[in-house]
């Protein structure tokens, strides 16, 4: 099966390792994406502090286009990597359920272009679908190199569980652990889940020079807490997420004195690795920083569950 | 904290009513939904003690809600508090009267984009309006022109500290300068000004839903 | 000193005993006359079929007011009453007591309301006149259809009943018993006690509470009017106000009550040589055999066999040392669940309140991080009969340097309870200076509002105070053990905002503390529809009236004491207690209750067993006869709602004084003059 699939503009530029490595590890569950056609950006957290029915707008056609590209007139899943899209696109469903001046306007809109969304849009990320679709025990079956005692801090973010958990709990959500158990990595309890690394303040300190803090601090104090607790890597599901977290390191160790050195990487690419697949294909090769301790290559049948 | 008299001079402090403006609560309140249970505001600062960033806030989230409700709309708008915000959530879901905090957010800065006040030297108003000028006028944004552009306007410096980093991730292939866009412009642009032209109608609105025509095939549309 | 009356008689009464209406219009000062013009409406009264009399009076509720009414009808004048005055809430009752006290049913009377209906909302004099006129019309044509009602009587029984034996029900069983009335107190625990047995000390005074209680405890053990029935609940009440016969099930303790002296042998004897079992007395913290008694001054000191722990239960296979150890010979471990009927005529609520369960806001810890507690679970840490031998230390037995109380937790909140819960500000006051006592530790009490509106509860907070306590006015927003600066190691850190201060303050702590809120009993719907009454929207059981009637409920003989009502503390429990239990005396001692007339009646004939009625009663008031296919309502418990009266689809189900001849009357009264 295909899934509609919703890419959002990070994953063409710093998130291009994300889409690589979700095609790979969905290729070798028979499954695969239809990117939509035309798609527009969704805004991201910026557009509500422009303009709110603007913002709902952006997502709007988006879902209009979804459904126009529907074979039949049954139920859509939308597939979507980035917490941010996902944040986007279900706040302008909630909005066009809930507020009916809102829902007017933008019915209205739409159809002036001679678009119409019907509402039959389900709008899934990439971690609900792995986790709940594929499943982790289908996922734990296919793994041939388990990432054996990989020690890793799973790292969800905000938009993900906030300000509606929908897939999971927002306090301490548990999809993106149970996946990699199921690909026999280790995930470490942290309370750092899913705060935010400041990823809408584009990760760089948002401020001038003179005060090295904020958005770099945020993202500082999940590594470093990471790290505290014997991280060898940290997960992540959204593209703003990881880039924050991977792509100022240096800055960090600067700015606040510790070493910072973590490798961070997307679900996918974990789930990937265990599942076999050549590193290329998960787009390791772009990462800023890769490195994962030595770990025997066993080959196992029938995954983790499996092996004595 | 701000300290009268450390300059030898001291200045009175006192909060006149002429000053404030008491309708801004209920104005900002009518452009979010549940923007009235601002009203009901314990000031417990369980939102202040949520959110991540609200030690490098000139104003706690708590006293912003208060200093709203109070009508110091001068206070609110110019805070650096509203661009700190990095729009998480987490103020939102541990509310105890559920206030839709981070949506007030967003309706300050529309606000403060309207009056023109927002801190010049800070990338996040200049990154936000950047992104959405880019995302309406050619559907995508591309963050390598995004983030060129704020940091020219804020701080150009920065771009030198994050040029190595940029050549990395040029070489790795996440990196492009090539400025995105969708086919079909013109039908974004036809959108979202049939938004503007559509007779805005604030607050609760009748309960009945426009009933569906079906929609007229369009040439060239698609 | 009466008025001199204007007599408007016009027609001569019916000479065959048909109704002779009079009525009465009241100016009510300048009320109703500085709008209407009673004499207008007196005078059209006069016109109206088969009213014999018409007068008008300043203040028709006075005595002099009633005394025309009642002269009239003693004189035979009339035989019906009309008057168009205030509301029925107000003076009904006053006007009904008037009629019959002039020889008739109290229920051959109608009012119109032409004070609330007309001269309160009607702008327009001469609008308010004919309004009023056609009200008076409409009240004249019905008032000529009411039936001979009488009121009637249902005798009370004189024993009560008190379900709970929290301090509230041991108050109320005390006082109905002193009273000399004969109390089944029945309680769901081995003992009777309820959450105050579990306190150390009770604020302000830090009185120690199992001091201040067990007196009382002894005192319903011993009193010979209290039939005490602990380890039991109630499993279904029937009959109505006065007369209500409850079933009470007696769950099997494996030891014969009567023989057992608490003498503690069989326990020490028991082979399990150590606690192994949470104990839920002292809230999970402890641990205990299988064979128990809950604390050392449970009431009664009889053992309890645990049959979910016992060996003997689960395996077979035990040497049952315990029943060596037994002197008494009081072991009988066939006992079998055993029950009683009895028919009181009063039963007093007192089931009281469970707490909010800290693990549903996970954001403070509770759960993840050991040494997050509960306010209960400190409670127990820090009495001398619980767990630690009254020491509150941590988990791995050190005692904490700092200790952190979070109020709030479950109150005050939109996503759990929206009410405050009352007590807590006072008992973490309390408890931070009970701790800081015991260990020394600097305590840290974070709060939104500090409530301390009892009898010296200020004077409390000020000591508090003075003891250096901190106390930081902010809602703890988590607790965490994430550590950004070295004196945050190891320890749990709590995130708040210092609203006072107005910055954002990390505090390491060792303990933390949850206030966590009150809440009803997670039985509580269930056991509110054994005792026909209902619940808010919080769950807490609603009282008649939230100021004028706090102790008493919609269903006659059934009240309300304690927590279970709404959260509160031990005073105003116990003042609640004594209210019940004297309303509850108040009736019993009467010896009757006064049942409503306007009650549902079924025309048999007309019944056409289609059974729509009977589901519909929320009273549970109407029996199907199977045999004859008939419908019939008893009149003693039927409330007047009119359900089964609008339902009925034969029209079979009518009611007294909302007959369907009544209303149309009136309907026609108002319009044909309107």
């Amino acid at each position: 099966m295909r899934y509609p699939y919703y890419p959002g503009c990070s994953v063409g530029g710093t998130a291009k390792a994300y889409e690589e490595s979700l095609l790979a590890v969905l290729e070798r569950f028979d499954l695969g994406l239809d990117e939509l056609d035309d798609w527009n950006c969704c805004g991201a957290s910026a557009a509500p502090s422009i303009d709110e029915d603007r913002a709902i707008a952006l997502s709007a056609r988006n879902l209009a286009l979804a459904e126009e590209r529907a074979e039949d007139s049954a139920p859509v899943d939308l597939l979507t990597p980035c917490a941010g899209c996902y944040r986007a696109l279900l706040a302008a469903q909630r909005s066009l359920a809930e507020q009916p001046a809102v829902a007017r306007r933008i019915d209205g809109a739409l159809q002036a272009v001679g678009l119409r969304y019907e509402r039959r849009v389900h709008v899934r990320h990439v971690l609900d679908v792995l986790a709940n679709e594929v499943g982790t025990e289908a996922i734990s079956a296919a793994v041939t190199r388990p990432l054996d005692g990989l020690k890793v801090a799973c790292y969800y973010g905000c938009l993900l569980v906030r300000p509606n958990a929908t897939f999971d709990d927002e306090r301490n959500p548990t999809s993106m652990d149970r996946l990699m158990e199921a690909v026999g990595a280790e995930p470490l309890d942290w309370p750092l889940k899913t705060r935010c690394c400041g990823g809408s303040c584009y990760g760089a300190d948002p401020f001038s020079g003179t005060t090295p803090q904020g958005a770099l601090s945020l993202s500082y104090a999940l590594l470093r807490e990471a790290s505290r607790r014997g991280a060898d890597a940290v997960v992540t599901a959204c593209p703003l997420c990881q880039f924050n977290l991977e792509a100022f390191q240096g800055e960090m160790t600067r700015t606040f004195g510790t070493p910072i050195d973590l490798t961070v990487g997307y679900v996918t690419q974990f789930v990937g690795l265990a599942l076999g697949l050549p590193e290329r294909r998960l787009g390791i090769h772009r990462m800023l920083r890769w490195r994962l301790p030595e770990r025997e290559p066993v080959a196992a049948e029938g995954g983790v569950h499996a092996r004595a | 904290m701000r300290r009268n008299g450390s300059r030898g001079k001291v200045k009175s402090q006192t909060e006149f009513e002429a000053r404030l403006d008491p309708g801004f609560a209920a104005e900002i309140a009518a452009e979010v939904p549940d923007g009235d249970r601002l009203l009901g505001c314990l000031q417990c600062g369980t939102c202040s003690g949520a959110c991540p960033l609200s030690m490098y806030m000139d104003l706690t989230p708590r006293r912003v809600i208060e200093l709203t409700r109070a009508g110091a709309r001068d206070e609110v708008l110019g805070s650096s508090t509203i661009w700190v915000c990095a729009s998480c959530y987490a103020c939102t879901v541990q509310c105890p009267k559920q206030i839709p905090i981070t949506e007030l957010m967003h309706a300050f800065r529309r606000r403060a984009f309207e009056a023109g006040a927002y801190p010049r030297r800070f990338t996040n108003p200049v990154m936000t309006r950047e992104l959405v000028a880019m995302a309406e006028e050619r559907g995508r944004s591309t963050e390598s022109w995004i983030a060129m552009k704020a940091y020219l306007r804020t701080d150009p410096l920065q771009l030198l500290k994050h040029a190595v980093v940029g050549l990395r991730l040029m070489l790795r292939g996440r990196m492009s300068f090539k400025r995105e866009s969708i086919r079909d412009r013109r039908q974004l642009a036809e959108l979202l000004r049939a938004l503007e032209a559509a007779p805005a109608a604030p607050g609760p609105a009748p309960s009945e839903p426009t009933a569906r025509e079906p929609v007229p095939a369009r040439e060239g549309a698609r | 000193m009466r008025e001199p009356e204007r007599d408007r008689a016009s027609r001569p009464p019916s000479p065959n005993g048909g109704p002779r209406i009079g009525v009465y219009v009241c100016h009510c000062g300048l009320n109703i006359a500085g709008k209407v013009d009673v004499q207008a409406v007196v005078d059209f009264a006069a016109t109206l079929p088969n009213v014999a009399v018409a007068r008008d009076y300043r203040f028709m509720c006075s005595d002099p007011g009633q005394d025309l009414i009642e002269q009239d009808l003693r004189d035979g004048l009339i035989n019906r009453v009309v008057v168009a005055s205030c509301s029925p809430l107000m003076h009904e009752a006053t006007f009904r007591r008037a009629t019959a006290e002039g020889g008739t049913s109290p229920f051959h009377f109608q009012m119109a309301s032409i004070r609330e209906h007309v001269s309160w909302v009607t702008a327009d004099a001469d609008e308010a006149t004919e309004k009023a006129k056609a009200l008076v019309a409409g009240a004249v044509r019905r008032v000529a259809l009411h039936e001979y009602l009488e009121p009637r009587q249902a005798s009370v029984n004189a024993d009560v009943m008190v379900v709970g034996g929290g301090i509230a029900g041991i108050h109320a069983a005390l006082t109905m018993a002193d009273a000399g009335k004969h109390v089944f107190l029945v309680e769901r625990e081995s003992t009777i006690g309820g959450h105050m047995a579990k306190f150390d000390k009770t604020f302000p005074t830090l009185d120690c509470a199992a001091c201040i209680l067990t007196p009382k405890m002894s005192q319903v053990r011993s009193h010979p009017n209290i039939t005490l029935w602990t380890y039991s609940d109630v499993v279904s009440v029937e009959g109505y106000t006065g007369d209500f016969t409850v079933r009470v099930r007696h769950r099997p303790r494996y030891v014969i009550e009567e023989l057992c002296t608490g003498c503690f042998e069989c326990i020490e004897k028991c082979i399990h040589k150590q606690g192994k079992f949470d104990d839920e007395f002292n809230e999970g913290l402890g641990k205990r055999k299988p064979i128990y008694i809950p604390f050392p001054q449970a009431t009664p000191s009889v053992v309890v066999v645990d049959p979910e722990t016992c060996i003997w239960f689960k395996t077979g296979k035990c040497p049952q040392t315990c029943v060596e150890a037994c002197e008494r010979d009081a072991f009988d471990f066939e006992q079998q669940e055993t029950f009683d009927e009895v028919k009181v005529g009063a039963i007093v609520l007192a089931t009281g309140f469970k707490t909010f369960d800290a693990a549903r806001a996970p954001e403070y810890g509770y759960g993840t991080y050991p040494n997050v507690y509960t306010s209960l679970e400190v409670e127990r840490l820090l009495n001398a009969a619980g767990p630690t031998g009254g020491e509150p230390i941590l988990r791995d037995g050190t005692r904490p340097r700092s200790v952190g109380i979070i109020h709030c937790v479950g109150s005050r909140d939109e996503r759990y309870n929206a009410y405050c819960s009352r007590v807590c500000c006072m008992y973490s006051l309390k408890l931070a200076h009970l701790v800081k006592e015991r260990t020394g530790a600097e305590v840290y009490e974070f709060y939104i509002d500090m409530r301390a509106a009892g009898k010296g509860y200020e004077e409390f907070y000020d000591e508090i105070l003075k003891e250096g306590t901190h106390l930081i006015r902010g809602r703890v927003a988590e607790v965490t053990d994430e550590a950004i600066s070295p004196e945050e190691e190891g320890r749990l850190v709590i995130r708040a905002e210092d609203t006072l201060m107005g910055v954002v303050r990390r505090i390491p702590v060792d303990m933390v503390v949850l206030a966590v809120g009150l809440e009803p009993q997670s039985d509580a719907q269930e056991v509110r529809r054994l005792f026909n009454i209902s619940c808010g929207g919080e769950g807490f059981f609603t009282e008649r009236h939230p100021k004028l009637a706090p102790v008493s409920t919609f269903t006659d003989g059934v009240f309300l004491a304690g927590a279970c009502q709404g959260p509160k503390d031990i005073p105003d429990t116990v003042a609640q207690a004594g209210a019940a239990a004297a309303e509850a005396l108040a009736m019993v001692d009467r010896g009757y209750v006064m049942l409503e007339a306007n009650t549902a009646f079924i025309d048999e004939a007309a019944c056409s067993g289609c059974k729509t009625c009977v589901g519909l009663c929320p009273f549970g008031a109407i029996a199907f006869d199977e045999e004859r296919k008939k419908a019939a309502v008893n009149e003693v418990v039927c409330k007047g709602c009119g359900i089964c009266v609008g339902a009925c689809p034969s029209g079979a189900a009518q009611q007294h004084l909302f007959t369907d001849a009544q209303i149309f009357a009136e309907i026609e009264g108002v319009l044909e003059y309107v």
